[in-house]
């Protein structure tokens, strides 16, 4: 396990989420440890139902009902928000802490103005007076690069476009300048160029600000392009972390591995064969004993310690790298497809 | 398009699209007021082999889904002429295209909400063989043939959707519209709801049923490396029109259209190596509606290479919103022409006026 560094402002450590199941608790986010560091980008991997949303939900006091954080700290700065009064965390939260979601339409309140709802944030959390929080909100939107913000501040949701919303959601965000800003698949529903000018966006505010940034996503593509860091996430569990170069280059986790083998990419001859990845995305109420990737593993599949024992995320060959793979000595010779 | 009456000779496309549009009219809002036409496809011609995929890539509000549903007649066509296997299907009458769609399917992106409920993966998957009844007798041999043709287990016919994954109930919205062999499958978004690592089943299964059976597939999706992947030939829309078409690697290999050049570039690469030696290439705000179309060239407002070109001084040139493009982008629509007759591209200019792109504003910096 990596030590936090001296920058590090979001340190996650052993965060363990469970919901009730009819045969016992169900953990959903399993022992995660994950480190932000000031202006450093964190893409965190996985399909739906990996447990990538819900470890920053977790960490963030947003876990719905009958869920429940039950290990674990989550130090901003060195406090931990799980163990801070709930008036305390709403404060950070917002504050110095900052989530955007994926669905800008249903994130933003259709009756009210944006400008009402990013000055909400603002005087949530300031002494700022009404005509003051307004003022910041256009200048909000005008660093989201809203054009014409004096008036379209007075807009409501329905008046902006797809990418619009979101940037007036990454402005309220933002509003408040926070240390870190998670950004939970932030450009999903969006088409391909305006998804390329909303991660500009977030990439500009970030070497601006020097907050650090998570980026939640199943695009390969995005990680490449923006992230510094890389957690692959399944079951739960952080499969393989390290810088995005080494993951990409020299993944030593076969989950990572298949997940390159099985999209078409862009940048190597069309047609190339894609490898599917075998079987379902795991039930979590229904996980092996052992690896939790092993019954649809190409590398490990079947073998005797795979099936009954959990292996760690362990260091690797490759510089500040872990995997969680018996087997990862011998991924070495395994090339991603080029 | 003449002679549409005698069979089809051997080279002669499967599907000929010719001059197709589909106008919305607006109708009347809630308190009266007249509510602006649609332009959603404008003008649109495409042609397709047998055996043949051709990939439709485009935005939301390119117009790609409904040109989709204008080839099932799904969607009536406001003008133009869709010729399948030599007949004209925008002079019949549905009851005449409805007893065609056996010959043309389509499968939807949710496969859940395209499948009732309510009955049994065996029942949907034999319902378009009674409806065009087929002999009762077959159907049951028929039903388990195609369930296992997509990869699914006959023994679970009786199962219904819901007991299914997304993927798998994606094979079963692929083996209904298989049920009655048609020659052409129109596929909207297939693998895009799908987790990553169940993409690429689906993607094999399609490849593998079209070496099998010969169909040919008009593939619509916005994912433009899976369109790449599957697709022989490929149509770039924007705003309701082709702006470019061509083989598959000329298309990706050498874009001619700066709609497709930007596209292109704003797709991220799984490579953080090539990314950091990538230049980006701007693309100036959204799409705009189909309801406002813009004057000549419907892409100018978000062009960068009407602005290198103004910015060249060559031609007389006009301010468009935050930019000065050549006049000729502002008023004269282009057409869609080639260097070659299979690529085709609608501009103006071509793409050695690309020289100087590192010159102009990232993308990002004006909505």
């Amino acid at each position: 396990m990596m030590q936090p560094k001296p920058a590090t402002v979001l340190s996650i450590r052993g965060l363990t989420t469970t919901f009730p199941g009819p045969r016992g608790d169900i953990v959903i986010v399993d022992d995660v440890s994950l480190d932000v560091a000031r202006g450093e980008t964190l893409a965190v991997v996985g399909e739906s139902g990996s447990g990538k949303t819900m470890t920053f939900h977790s960490a963030l006091g947003l876990v719905p009902s009958p869920g429940r954080v039950v290990a674990g700290e989550v130090l901003l700065d060195g406090a931990d928000l799980l163990r801070l009064p709930p008036h305390e965390l709403r404060q950070r939260r917002g504050a110095d802490i900052a989530i955007v979601f994926q669905d800008p339409l249903t994130a933003l309140n259709p009756v009210f103005t944006i400008g009402d709802q990013i000055g909400e944030v603002l005087r949530a959390h300031t002494r700022l007076s009404r005509s003051s929080a307004r003022k910041r909100a256009i200048e909000t939107l005008e660093r989201v690069h809203i054009p014409d913000p004096h008036r379209r501040v007075d807009d409501f949701p329905h008046q902006f476009s797809g990418g619009m919303r979101q940037r007036a959601l990454i402005a309220m965000a933002i509003a408040l300048e926070p240390k870190v800003l998670i950004a939970d698949e932030p450009t999903t529903a969006l088409d391909v160029t305006v998804q390329a000018q909303v991660l500009e966006l977030l990439a500009d505010l970030k070497r601006d600000t020097g907050m650090g940034l998570v980026l939640i996503t199943h695009d390969l593509g995005v990680v490449a392009r923006y992230a510094d860091r890389l957690a692959v996430m399944y079951a739960g569990r952080v499969m393989e972390q390290g810088t995005a170069d080494r993951v990409f280059e020299t993944p030593r986790h076969p989950y990572t591995l298949s997940l390159f083998r099985s999209i078409p990419h862009l940048d190597t001859p069309a047609g190339t064969d894609l490898t599917p990845i075998e079987g379902l995305p795991p039930n979590p109420a229904l996980l092996p004993t052992g690896c939790a990737f092993e019954p649809r593993c190409f590398h490990g599949g079947g073998r005797e310690d795979c099936r009954s024992g959990r292996p760690a995320l362990t260091p690797t060959d490759v510089p500040e790298h872990a995997a969680r793979c018996w087997h990862w000595t011998e991924l070495a010779s395994e090339r991603r497809p080029s | 398009m003449t002679g549409n009456e005698q069979p089809p000779a051997p080279d002669e496309p499967l599907l000929s699209v010719a001059n197709v549009s589909k106008i919305f009219s607006g109708g009347r809002s809630l308190l009266g007021r007249q509510r602006s036409a649609v332009r959603a496809v404008d003008g649109v011609s495409l042609e397709l082999r047998a055996g043949e995929t051709l990939g439709l890539v485009g935005e939301t509000g390119s117009g790609k889904s409904t040109l989709g549903r204008l080839v099932l007649r799904l969607v009536e066509p406001t003008s133009g002429r869709i010729t399948f296997a030599g007949e004209d299907l925008t002079a019949k009458s549905m009851a005449e295209v409805r007893r065609l769609r056996g010959s043309i399917q389509m499968v939807f992106q949710d496969p859940y909400g395209s499948l009732d409920p309510r009955m049994s993966v065996g029942a949907l998957i034999a319902e378009p063989m009674i409806v065009h009844g087929a002999p009762r007798a077959d159907i049951p041999r028929r039903v388990s043939e195609i369930m296992g043709l997509v990869g699914l287990d006959a023994r679970l016919a009786h199962r219904y959707p819901h007991q299914f994954s997304g993927g798998q109930r994606q094979r079963i919205g692929i083996a209904r519209a298989m049920a009655l062999s048609p020659k052409l499958l129109v596929l909207d978004e297939p693998v895009s709801a799908l987790d990553v690592s169940i993409q690429a089943q689906i993607l094999n299964l399609l490849r593998d049923i079209q070496q099998r059976t010969g169909m040919a597939y008009l593939f619509i999706a916005h994912d433009l490396a899976v369109v790449r992947h599957v697709s022989n030939r490929v149509a770039v829309m924007y705003l309701g029109r082709i702006v470019e078409t061509g083989p598959r690697d000329k298309l990706y290999g050498a874009p001619r259209h700066p709609y497709t050049i930007s596209l292109l570039s704003a797709v991220p690469l799984a490579s953080p190596a090539l990314e950091r030696t990538r230049s980006r290439i701007p693309v100036y705000g959204e799409i705009s509606s189909g309801t406002a179309v813009p004057s000549g060239c419907r892409f100018h407002p978000r062009c960068f290479r009407a602005r290198l070109v103004a910015g060249a001084g060559k031609v007389p040139t006009v301010a468009s919103g935050d930019g000065i493009i050549p006049a000729v982008c502002a008023q004269q629509d282009p057409k869609l022409e080639g260097p070659t007759s299979e690529h085709l591209s609608a501009c103006h200019f071509g793409p050695e006026h690309d020289g100087r792109i590192a010159t102009l504003q990232p993308a990002g910096e004006r909505a």
